[in-house]
């Protein structure tokens, strides 16, 4: 589904991504994790088509089609979905607007007509019942004035709209307790299925407890040292990363 | 000769040919009035780029122009339809400054309201218009209110009784043809609102679409003792339009005046907002929103004086630039000494759509009172491309991205708006004229319709 070989990034002069390879097929749940600064963020957003990025070598491609050469928009409706370690706050931008312009947008790419507003209703207020929001969300600004938790399930309700073939998911763990985690990960779970594929960015085991991963990586300097399942995140929780380290540069 | 000279005397002999087929001579108080709006004018002369109010703003489209005085108000009703805001509302409509009576509607005015065309006013008790007319707006005040004073022979007058609540909106419509020659028109509008009245006035500018003419507007307000008056400036007159209007406003104690002011049409726009608070407890709110795209140049300057103890003001203007367009705001705020225990705040933000579009903001504060409260601050910039980035994202296209954004920059002036027709108007407009048209409309609905 995703494949991501000898990738290399380059920003503002300094090369983040050193030859990254990484494959997620249909049905996966690949988990990234690595020390701080090591590039995890740069890889989605690169997936996603931040502008900041230059990617000079390597490839990127979903189901077959180039990445690298779609717009942002067209990689989102093609399926492909970030979910921000920092959700950007848009005021005056109510979320009903952007949920309503996300649907219709990916319906369109699809060939289908506009979400009639009654039917846009009630499949929104379904998913805000699964992320335990309230119906108040919807006529706020995105994300402005959301508590840490409320914009990682905001993140997660655009994803249960949206139903994204791959759904990338940065640090969405980060600054959730353990009640909203649970929420996120029943979310997450949810979305789960024979047709899709979770790659998610993480620092903790504990996500992992409730998103079993089939994979998990560990991203060092840009590029994956070492790959395997999810009793690797559990042996990176009691050694750190030092191990893994020394063992990729014998 | 000067342009003034030229520009004097041409309106002066086409307003004799006008004057010379009316039935019943003016009023001595007029015509000593008018001559002194001349006499103002003319010693005054078109300001330049030298007069510090003027610093931004060039009026040579005027000045140089040649604007005719318009000899009817013929306006095709099915044209006229398609222009007006879809209210029920009280109407009145002058089409290039001629009062139309059939594109009025004071049927059924409730009990303690009037609501007439200044000519009628005139005509059935001048002495009653006499005494406030021009006691707002001087001919000092600048060449263009001079120039107004000068001209003036038609507008809308409304008067509101003491305690008289009016429902409906009071809709005041100015329609700008496509003529052959340019015409230009010096309406003039006075509103009376008596003690604890309450009413909501719209001045409505919108023509054709390629009119090219010249309407110079001054609004006198009067707010009684506990006087509530919403008022609105909708400006979307055509791309080819100049339009100079100043509004003066005169309020008693517990007085509440709201003001807003959108202009989104126009070549060359000039509004000058002035508001005296002149007993404890009046307030005044200043709500702003300006639009501009291609070569259009809008300017407001807006003033409030806090002549009195515990007055409060409130200003809010939102700028949005496109193209070449360039936009000047000037905000001042003058505290007389022992006007103490105010408050007064003021902001502007601006919105730069292109590198070439231009805003110069000064937000001025003049403070002779020691306990007083006050803010103000203005901001310029360009739409947030993060959040541009976290939209498209979601897989909405940049357009639409930029569309919202943009939007929502004018939101927090448009949610103060409470008719939503005219929200709906400006959010429509505004959406309508981003650059590559798209369409946010059902955007607009959904939000509507989950609100209901
Ligand atoms: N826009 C940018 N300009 C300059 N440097 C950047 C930019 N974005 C990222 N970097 C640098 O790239 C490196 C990788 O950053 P990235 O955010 O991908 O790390 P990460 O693995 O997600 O870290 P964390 O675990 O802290 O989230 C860092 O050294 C960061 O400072
Ligand atoms: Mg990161």
């Amino acid at each position: 589904m995703l494949e991501v070989k000898d990738l290399h990034v380059t920003v503002e002069g300094n090369e983040i991504l050193k030859g990254l390879s990484l494959t997620v097929n249909v049905g996966e749940v690949h988990a990234i994790m690595g020390p701080n600064g090591s590039g995890k963020s740069t890889l989605s957003a690169v997936i996603a088509g931040k502008e900041d990025y230059e990617v000079t070598s390597g490839s990127i491609t979903f189901e077959g089609r180039n990445v690298l050469e779609m717009e942002i928009e067209e990689r989102a409706q093609a399926g492909l979905l970030l979910g921000f370690q920092y959700p950007v706050e848009i005021p005056g931008v109510k979320n009903i607007y952007l949920l309503k312009a996300a649907l219709n947008a990916q319906r369109k790419a699809r060939g289908e007509n506009e979400i009639p507003a009654p039917e846009f209703m009630k499949l929104v207020r379904e998913k805000l019942a699964v992320m335990k929001m309230d119906a108040s969300f919807l006529q706020r600004a995105v994300n402005e004035g959301f508590s840490g938790g409320e914009k990682k399930r905001n993140e997660i309700l655009q994803m249960l709209l949206l139903e994204p073939k791959l759904a990338m998911l940065d640090e969405i763990d980060s600054g959730l307790d353990i009640d909203a985690m649970k929420i996120v990960a029943d979310g997450v779970n949810s979305l789960r299925s024979e047709e899709r594929a979770v790659l998610m960015v993480t620092h903790y085991q504990r996500l992992l407890d409730y998103i079993t991963p089939d994979y998990v990586h560990v991203l060092v300097d840009g590029r994956i040292v070492k790959s395997g399942d999810k009793s690797l995140a559990l042996e990176l929780e009691s050694r750190g990363y030092e191990w893994v380290l020394e063992e990729s540069a014998a | 000769m000067s342009a003034t000279h030229t520009f004097l005397d041409r309106l002066e002999e086409r307003i004799a040919n006008r004057r010379e087929s009316a039935t019943t001579p003016e009023p001595s108080w007029v015509t000593a009035r008018r001559q002194a709006g001349a006499a103002r004018f003319e010693a005054l002369g078109f300001p330049t780029r030298r007069d510090e109010a003027w610093k931004y703003t060039d009026v040579r489209r005027i000045s140089e122009g040649d604007f005719a005085l318009a000899q009817d108000a013929d306006f095709s009703p099915s044209t006229a339809a398609t222009l007006v805001l879809p209210l029920d509302a009280i109407r009145l409509s002058f089409v290039d400054g001629v009062f139309s009576a059939e594109l009025s509607d004071m049927a059924s005015l409730p009990e303690g309201l009037g609501v007439e065309p200044l000519s009628r006013a005139m005509s059935t008790n001048h002495e009653s218009v006499g005494g406030s007319l021009g006691r707002l707006a001087g001919v000092e005040f600048s060449p263009f209110t001079a120039l107004n004073t000068a001209f003036a022979d038609e507008g809308a007058v409304i008067r509101i009784g003491s305690g008289v609540v009016v429902e409906k909106p009071i809709l005041v419509q100015f329609f700008s043809r496509a003529n052959a020659q340019p015409v230009m028109s010096h309406p003039r509008v006075l509103i009376e609102a008596g003690a604890r009245s309450q009413a909501t006035v719209i001045e409505h500018y919108v023509g054709e679409e390629d009119a090219a003419n010249f309407t110079n507007v001054v609004s006198e307000v009067l707010l009684e003792r506990g006087a509530i008056l919403s008022h609105y400036i909708l400006q979307e007159a055509s791309l080819q339009d100049a339009h100079i209007g100043s509004l003066h406003v005169d309020q008693g104690r517990d007085s509440r005046f709201t003001s807003f002011n959108i202009n989104l049409g126009g070549a060359l726009v000039r509004n000058d907002l002035v508001a005296d608070l002149n007993a404890e407890n009046a307030e005044a709110n200043y709500y702003g929103l300006f639009f501009a795209q291609g070569r259009q140049h809008v300017d407001n300057h807006t003033l409030v004086n806090h002549n009195a103890p515990h007055t409060f003001s409130n200003e809010n203007y939102k700028g949005i630039l496109g193209d070449r367009a360039r936009g000047v705001f000037n905000g001042k705020v003058i505290v007389k000494r022992d006007s103490q225990k105010i408050e007064a705040h003021q902001s502007n933000a601006n919105l730069l759509l292109s590198d070439r579009a231009e805003i110069d903001t000064k937000p001025e504060l003049e403070i002779y009172a020691d306990d007083v409260k006050c803010s103000h601050g203005a901001t310029t910039g360009q739409l947030d491309e993060e959040a541009v980035f976290a939209l498209r994202t979601r897989g909405i296209d940049e357009q639409t991205a930029r569309g919202l954004l943009t939007l929502a920059f004018a939101g927090e002036v448009m949610d103060k708006v409470t008719l939503d027709t005219v929200a709906e108007r400006v959010e429509r407009a505004v959406a309508g004229k981003l650059p590559e048209r798209f369409n946010l409309g059902d955007l607009v609905d959904v939000a509507t319709a989950d609100q209901a």
